[in-house]
């Protein structure tokens, strides 16, 4: 479902060359839930913003969902994260004078729904996490926590195959931070693909399986215990 | 998507009120100091006349002084005379030669109220023949002019101006009255309603940008009453005689032409009677230079007569130059604008949009503001063109005004400046890398 096979990608200023990724393999299959582990500068967001179609790469393969992405030009590659990928960001990233209607609105836009659809699937997706009733409050009057949740809701507006998230609990106490990893786990259960990067070891357990990258590569892959076991029940 | 865009537009308007307040005035000063000079410039050079200028001819020979041109021009033929002399429009009307043709002159008088209340005032004349009517288009609210007897015959009827009409006979329906002026009873043949051709273009050279005279009567009472002489009067040579009859027997020039020529055949006919008609002269002494005879359409004529001003133009130029400076300003805070944003483009970018899409979204934006810099700008061209009419009189008040094509003009003059402007900004917008914007946030 996601395959990158040897990827390399460079990051080159006038006087120096960052190997950011060097033959980085990686398949995801679909109904995963990963968990991207590793030191700071060990490539993990480099992989996220590649793997999110969000930055191009200078080697090697990367398919998505069966599709070979390296040719694709920029309305191509746009109109796939629109249709496949749903991001969530340690920041949120809300619009701040949009309300959480329409900050859920802006990925559906995008898409072409009429209004009755785009209505109708931002108020399934803020039901989904808890905020159906604060359709029209500006992220400035909610917690870090619920803001969170409206990125969420964001992410599975346009029902993507792949939510891929980047320390999405990193601006969270523990106790919000647990309510959002119920969230994705539940989001899983229901089918739809998860990439997390984190830096915390407690919520990477949490995942089905842990990678961890180091200088640019996948050094290791495991399967989550604690997943495994909560996969069991 | 476009409402969606025009709704992000004044949204992200209102999320940053000084910048974009700034934006917006920047613009409006631009278009302000430019719809002002082009409006002047505009109206100066306006076709009067639109539905038949090009078959209205004015008319010149050169009827002048054998050592010295009319005028210096020393790139092309001097020009023959603005104006011909009295024996020339007397002898030329006689000819008949054109579809439609009449001579006119300025001349002057003291109206006589016949209301015991009312006190005696002067007014404008023009000495003209009944085709003048026809020619110009000029619209009546009552009775009509004129006919070829009356002007051959003399007769003493005049043609009242609207305002003339209303300050004598409260604007009633003065057909058939007597009107006193000048000493003469004359009858009420017709009421012009409002007629303000800008320029004035049938009589240039007594101000192109006056109102039309006030009373209108057969030109021959110029002879018969001895009407003084409005309006420019030049002489090459001493009139041989003294008294008003020896005035309209010399050379001096004080009189206009104009006909009308409805096909090139029927201009071509004329020119040559024209030539025709200065070589007799000249077998008889007169029109001592060589033959320059000319028939000039309405905007050809305007246009010789330099209608409009060299300042004018000049002062439009550099109020261009000076709208480029503000659109200069713009794209700088434009792009302190959108790279304000580059977090909330990041995020577009991430959940779907192309760059064609942030293109027309910012694009749309740089247009609502240029939307409301050129509403702001035509407050600032009103209060511009008031500064002008202050500033220069009376006599520039027909120019100095806003229609309807001006008003469309500098919205569209501001909207499409500052969409040019925001194109720069707008680019760098569409080519931000998300990924640095998304975690940077």
């Amino acid at each position: 479902m996601l395959k990158m096979m040897d990827v390399k990608k460079v990051f080159r200023t006038d006087l120096v060359e960052t190997q950011a990724l060097i033959d980085f393999n990686l398949h995801v299959k679909e109904g995963d839930f990963v968990a991207v582990t590793g030191p700071s500068g060990s490539g993990k967001t480099t992989f996220l913003n590649i793997a999110g179609l969000l930055e191009t790469f200078d080697g090697g393969k990367f398919e998505l969902d069966g599709q070979d992405v390296s040719h694709l030009n920029d309305r191509q590659r746009s109109r796939l994260r629109n249709e496949k990928i749903g991001f969530i960001f340690q920041s949120f990233n809300l619009i701040p004078d949009l309300n959480l209607f329409d900050n859920v609105d802006v990925p559906l836009r995008y898409r072409g729904f009429n209004s009755a659809e785009r209505k109708k699937r931002i108020e399934h997706s803020l039901d989904m996490v808890g905020l159906a009733q604060r359709m029209q409050h500006l992220p400035s009057q909610l917690s870090g926590g619920q803001q969170q949740r409206v990125a969420i809701a964001r992410a599975l507006a346009g029902e993507p195959r792949f939510l891929l998230a980047d320390e999405p609990t990193g601006n969270l106490d523990s106790q919000m931070a647990s309510s959002v990893m119920d969230l994705l786990r539940d989001i899983n259960a229901k089918g739809t693909t998860i990439i997390m990067v984190t830096h915390d070891a407690n919520l990477a357990k949490q995942a089905k399986r842990n990678i961890f990258v180091r200088d640019g590569k996948v050094s290791e892959v495991t399967v989550s215990p604690l997943a495994a076991k909560l996969c069991a029940v | 998507m476009f409402t969606y865009y025009l709704k992000l537009a004044f949204k992200s308007i209102k999320r940053n009120p000084i910048l974009s307040t700034l934006m917006v005035m920047a613009i409006a000063l631009g278009i302000g100091a430019s719809i002002t000079t082009i409006t002047v410039n505009y109206l100066m050079s306006a076709d009067p006349i639109p539905q038949k200028s090009q078959q209205l001819f004015y008319v010149q020979v050169d009827s002048w002084d054998p050592n010295e041109a009319y005028s210096d021009n020393s790139d092309e033929v001097a020009p023959p005379p603005s104006q011909l002399t009295y024996t020339e429009a007397t002898n030329l009307m006689a000819a008949k030669r054109a579809y439609k043709q009449t001579a006119m002159a300025k001349s002057g008088g003291i109206i006589e109220p016949q209301s015991q209340d009312a006190k005696p005032f002067e007014a404008s004349i023009r000495l003209t023949f009944a085709d003048f009517f026809s020619m110009f288009d000029v619209p009546f609210q009552y009775g009509n002019s004129w006919d070829e007897q009356s002007d051959i015959n003399r007769d003493l009827v005049v043609v009242l101006s609207k305002n003339i009409n209303d300050k004598v006979f409260g604007g009633e329906n003065s057909v058939g009255k007597n009107f006193i002026m000048s000493g003469k009873t004359f009858r009420v043949i017709g009421v012009m309603d409002n007629w303000q051709p800008v320029p004035k273009f049938y009589d240039i050279g007594n101000g192109a940008f006056d109102l039309p005279e006030e009373v209108y009567m057969p030109f021959y009472l110029k002879e018969e009453l001895e009407l003084p002489n409005w309006g420019n009067v030049n002489c090459w040579k001493t009139p041989e005689g003294e008294g008003f009859k020896a005035f309209l027997r010399s050379e001096c020039i004080n009189f206009q032409m104009w006909v009308e020529l409805p096909t090139l055949g029927d201009k071509a006919d004329y020119l040559s009677f024209l030539n025709n008609y200065v070589t007799e002269q000249k077998e008889l002494g007169r029109f001592p230079r060589p033959l320059n005879n000319r028939l000039s359409d309405v905007m050809t004529w305007m246009e010789s007569q330099k209608v409009v001003d060299r300042d004018a133009k000049l002062m439009m130029w550099l109020s261009f130059m000076f709208l480029l400076v503000c659109l200069l300003n713009t794209i700088g805070l434009l792009l302190a604008k959108f790279s304000g944003k580059a977090a909330e483009i990041g995020l577009r970018r991430a959940v779907g949009a192309s760059k064609a899409e942030l293109f027309k979204q910012h694009i749309i934006e740089a247009a609502c503001i240029g939307l409301l810099g050129g509403i702001v700008g035509l407050g600032l061209a009103f209060l511009g063109l008031q500064g002008v009419k202050s500033l220069y009189g009376d006599f520039i008040d027909n120019l100095a005004t806003l229609d309807t094509n001006m008003v469309i003009l500098a919205l569209l003059l501001a909207v499409v400046s500052s969409v040019l402007a925001g194109l720069y900004p707008t680019w760098r917008a569409c080519n931000i890398a998300p990924a640095s914007q998304l975690k940077s946030q």
